[in-house]
């Protein structure tokens, strides 16, 4: 199977008063096609940042990308001016995101019917009046009710659910090879989150989309995402299928993390959980080694002496970036 | 935990919570939230009781009233054999001292312009309980406590991390021992790997203290691991109460159902197995609720009995309650 999308040793830097912010250090990864992929870390941890460059949506300053490839059907995406036409026709149309906040990301002063419009008649050069017939069998497709006479209604008419639902229409609209989903369902009640889930699934498999869910959540990704990537401070520290992140991983961070989330099911009388010591690391002017051993257990001199250790293969597609070989259940 | 079981540090019955809606320069009064809705439970000593249920349930709404920051439209809260509800604010203050609260947002619970030393210490001084030249050594002590090293007393919140405001927060909630403490979604806003750091001291804190928890939260897998019983709300009512392993193993409600079944687990093994009943349609607007069992529009095993009467809890064995007629 071909790769999709592929991102080669990403680097996205923030210059700040402070120092320079490496937020994406060295980030390599690729999405199938049809596939769905999680990628997952803390706070902070750059997820969103090396999402948001394969779209060239960084703010510049004080943001830059630095480095790095994102080859998408044959072209580096990255050779492409951040606001020039070629990259437009790729944003949206060919790789469509999602973000955390539905309140912010639909224009308060448009209609729904406006919203999903636009992108239509931009992407695909539709008559207007085609496009409102398409948009109201998107809107009926990601489950709203009444669909013809919402088209009208403003996005404050409608709830945090139902704006989120407006947003995977939008981004869909388009018939995208890849949609970018980063954190959609942080600001919804759990109830609402299966919805929109579920929702996003079955779109995706029905328009074979690859999807892409960015998130802190591990319950999602072990639900949802057939590979997952792990990240920490900028970089990957660990890749491989959901089975291998979930039943055997093997970079400290990665267990430390499934250690420490209370899963629904255990009492504390059954597990206690073992939190990660210490705090997550300041990005700025950040060391060259690695950046979780101030809390990891199992560091070695060498992890002190040398440079961030690499990406590397374990078995099958199970890669991890630690010198330690730990083999411990979580 | 054997002889005092019976013992319960605060007893709610029948708790009303109504808020008007206004309208216009005159304030007419036309309608009413009704955010808790006739709850009754109780908590005993030594135990934590989880409520859960999503935003706009009415869970915060019973931590403040039981706080009597809000005057409850109607029942009773029994705190230490007294009834509270109806108190006038003079005679609550001292009482204030046996309750403790520890709020979600640790950056607006702290005051940022006291060092945390005056924000751990105060309650000691507005309840008189500490004489002045041991003042710093007992706020010292409480540092020590939530496991914050006492030389940092003299720093103000910015100067600390999310997980150290918690603490910070925390180490006031314990100044005065109180009987009962209110958290009310302490760990939502911190990170996962953080979250847990909180987590074990509120649980550690409970053995060595022997503390009694309202914890309040929407997060499911927390909830269910640090409590001994939960109550899970649905539009200010109380559907189903047991404790926490009953709740996972055998939940009775609908609601419950679909609430557990929503939380995916972090294991790709258990999740493949696991059934997904994905709920129709959204929370109704607690202005404007539905007739009779508030959860009818949305349940499969709804008929005209749910629309038009109300389910009240029923025991139905080892003290698992449940508010619904089909089960």
């Amino acid at each position: 199977m071909t790769a999709l999308l592929t991102v080669e040793n990403l680097k996205t830097y923030f210059r700040t008063y402070r120092g320079l912010v490496k937020a994406v250090d060295g980030v390599s990864l690729h999405i199938n096609e049809r596939e769905i992929i999680g990628l997952v870390g803390e706070s902070g941890c750059g997820k969103s940042v090396s999402m948001l460059s394969i779209l060239q949506l960084i703010p510049t300053p004080p943001g830059e990308i630095v480095g790095g490839k994102v080859m998408f059907s044959g072209q580096d995406l990255l050779q492409y001016k951040a606001n020039g036409e070629r990259m437009s026709s790729i944003r949206g149309a060919k790789i469509a995101m999602i973000f955390q906040e539905p309140m912010t990301s639909l224009n308060p002063v448009l209609t729904i019917g406006r919203q999903l419009t636009e992108s239509l008649e931009v992407h695909l050069n539709m008559e207007p009046h085609t496009a409102s017939e398409k948009a109201v069998e998107l809107l009926r497709l990601v489950g709203i009710p009444d669909a013809k006479n919402r088209l009208d209604a403003y996005p404050h008419q409608f709830s945090g659910g139902m704006r989120q639902r407006v947003m995977i229409a939008i981004a869909l609209s388009c018939n995208p090879a890849i949609l970018i989903a980063d954190e959609p369902t942080t600001a919804v009640d759990v109830t609402t989150q299966a919805q929109l889930l579920e929702l996003m699934q079955d779109m995706v498999t029905k328009t074979s989309t690859a999807l892409v869910i960015v998130t802190h959540n591990l319950g999602i990704v072990a639900r949802y995402a057939e590979r997952i990537y792990v990240m920490y401070s900028g970089r990957i520290i660990e890749s491989g299928l959901a089975d291998d992140i979930f039943l055997n991983p093997r970079h400290p961070y990665t267990i430390g993390l499934l250690k420490c989330v209370p899963q629904l099911g255990e009492t504390r009388e059954e597990k206690k959980l073992v939190p990660i010591k210490g705090l997550p690391p300041n990005l700025i002017n950040m060391p060259n080694n690695c950046a979780f051993l101030p809390r990891c257990d199992y560091s070695q001199e060498r992890c002190r002496r040398e440079p961030w250790p690499p990406l590397t293969l374990l078995e099958g597609q199970h890669y991890v970036a630690c010198f330690a070989d730990i083999q411990e259940k979580p | 935990m054997n002889q005092e079981q019976n013992q319960n540090v605060i007893e709610i019955l029948n708790l009303k919570m109504y808020f008007p809606i206004t309208r216009g320069l005159l304030q007419r009064r036309v309608g009413e939230i009704k955010a808790v809705d006739d709850v009754s439970f109780q908590i005993r000593k030594n135990e934590t009781l989880g409520l859960v249920g999503e935003s706009g349930c009415g869970k915060t709404t019973i931590g403040r009233t039981i706080l009597r920051l809000y005057k409850p439209t109607s029942g009773k809260i029994i705190f230490d054999g007294t009834d509270i509800s109806g108190m006038k604010e003079d005679r609550i203050r001292p009482l204030r001292s046996q309750v403790g609260a520890i709020f979600q947002d640790p950056y607006g619970s702290l005051n940022p312009r006291q060092t945390a030393r005056t924000i751990v210490g105060m309650p000691l001084i507005v309840h008189d309980l500490v004489k002045k030249k041991n003042f710093n050594e007992k706020v010292e002590e409480l540092f020590r406590l939530v496991g914050l090293d006492p030389s940092m007393m003299d720093r103000v919140p910015h100067e600390f991390s999310g997980g150290q405001r918690q603490r910070i927060g925390i180490a006031r909630a314990l100044a005065c021992q109180p009987n009962l403490i209110i958290c009310d979604e302490p760990v939502s806003a911190l990170d996962v790997s953080i979250q847990a750091q909180i987590i074990n001291l509120l649980e550690n804190l409970q053995v060595q203290l022997g503390l009694t928890y309202l914890f309040i939260a929407h997060d499911l897998s927390v909830v269910q691991h640090i409590s001994n019983r939960v109550a899970v709300m649905y539009l200010g009512r109380i559907i189903e109460i047991t404790n926490s392993r009953e709740l996972y193993s055998n939940p009775l409600h609908p609601y419950t159902k679909a609430l557990l079944s929503a939380v995916p687990v972090p294991n790709p093994v258990i999740e493949r197995k696991r059934m997904r009943v994905v709920l129709k349609g959204e929370v109704p607007s607690p202005a404007d609720p539905p007739m009779g069992c508030h959860f009818h529009p949305r349940c499969n095993l709804a008929t005209s009995e749910c629309r038009e009467a109300n389910p009240t809890l029923r025991d139905v064995g080892n003290g698992h309650e449940v508010a619904c007629f089909k089960v």
